[in-house]
């Protein structure tokens, strides 16, 4: 494939070399004149100085060919107007920007961006997983489909233990998949399962219904 | 959005004129420094391309979003915003690189490229 890395900094150059490293074809825009020399030193023609949000750059990197762009510079505005400008006078198929600010993601991808990666939230992410007071924990997000993989570990005091969970005020759409009793076999969970403290519970739900489903399996 | 030399004289004039203006900046300075000392407006210190910013501005009520601050992806990154969140009626772009410029006037985005005017003017100026 050829891949274009927008943005040279710690993020652009691991990736241009990891996607060079697994047989892809890879030019990497660097803005900044200094860094941008320092990468050329180090990855030769791989490297080239140039405001990746121009079309007069992109069009020099043969852009209407490529199969992609990745925008990972500093700036959420920079990868939102380079992967914009990509998209719609180069036609590259697949586009992807990191995103600074969460909050952002929704907009981008309105705006046409194919993926959205948030630094920001997979570091949430993990430091949620270290903490062991928080019940509710995100396993996967399913974009396109609105829909977040969650896991709720029931705390002791909750509301929902010892009752089934028809009695549980789940919100709609939401699917509890699979109920880890502790040192057990993970089970299907069916309306008249019993929920105990500390069940690891694996709900697919909408996004919109995470507060709802927290406080029906976790609250106190 | 953005109180450099445009923006301010730009909220200055749509002040006078008698509209209600609220001016956007990140540098508390550039109020003291561009803004005319009859400005009635509001004068708030943040970034443009900040939802809940926006919010603060009031721009769920607004008639209009101009954005002239430096750097066009800003501008162009709080104009979808203005247009596509907020649903604004009238959002205007500054984009100084044409070519920038003429990609979102076909997506859409009411925008002007000062480059491509003022190169005008000094052309015709010339008189040649």
């Amino acid at each position: 494939m050829y891949i274009i890395v927008i943005g040279g900094g710690q993020l652009g150059y691991h990736l241009t070399k990891a996607l060079l490293s697994e047989g892809h074809e890879v030019l990497l825009i660097e803005k900044d004149a200094k860094t941008s020399q320092k990468l050329i030193d180090d990855l030769g023609s791989v490297a080239i100085r140039g405001d990746g949000c121009e079309a007069s750059i992109l069009a020099k990197a043969g852009t209407s060919r490529a199969d992609m762009l990745v925008a990972v510079t500093g700036d959420d505005e920079d990868n939102l107007v380079a992967c914009q400008v990509a998209k719609n006078k180069f036609a590259v198929p697949r586009t992807i920007a990191r995103v600074r600010n969460p909050r952002h993601e929704p907009l981008f991808r309105k705006l046409g961006v194919d993926v959205t990666v948030s630094s920001t939230s997979i570091i949430l992410e993990h430091i949620e997983h270290e903490m062991p007071s928080h019940p509710l924990m995100h396993l996967m997000v399913m974009h396109d489909r609105g829909l977040e993989l969650l896991e709720v570990t029931i705390p002791t005091g909750s509301t929902s233990v010892g009752k089934k969970v028809r009695e549980l005020p789940i919100p709609a759409e939401t699917v509890l998949s699979l109920i880890i009793h502790k040192g057990q076999k993970p089970v299907v969970p069916n309306p008249d399962t019993v929920i105990a403290a500390e069940d690891q519970v694996i709900a697919m739900a909408p996004a919109e219904a995470e507060e709802a489903l927290r406080t029906a399996l976790a609250g106190a | 959005m953005g109180c450099g030399r445009v923006g301010a004289q730009l909220a200055n004039t749509l002040d006078s004129e008698g509209n209600d203006v609220t001016i956007l900046d990140t540098d508390a300075y550039s109020f003291d420094r561009f803004l005319s000392p009859e400005f009635h407006g509001t004068a708030l210190l943040g970034s443009g391309i900040d939802e809940d910013m926006l919010r603060k501005a009031g721009i769920e009520k607004a008639d209009a979003f101009i954005a002239v601050a430096h750097g066009d992806n800003r501008n162009v990154m709080a104009c979808q915003m203005a247009k596509h969140i907020f649903h604004v009626p009238k959002v205007i772009c500054r984009i100084y690189d044409p070519q920038r410029r003429d990609l979102y006037m076909l997506l859409g985005l009411d925008a002007v490229s000062p480059t491509t005017l003022v190169a005008q003017v000094f052309r015709d100026k010339l008189g040649i």
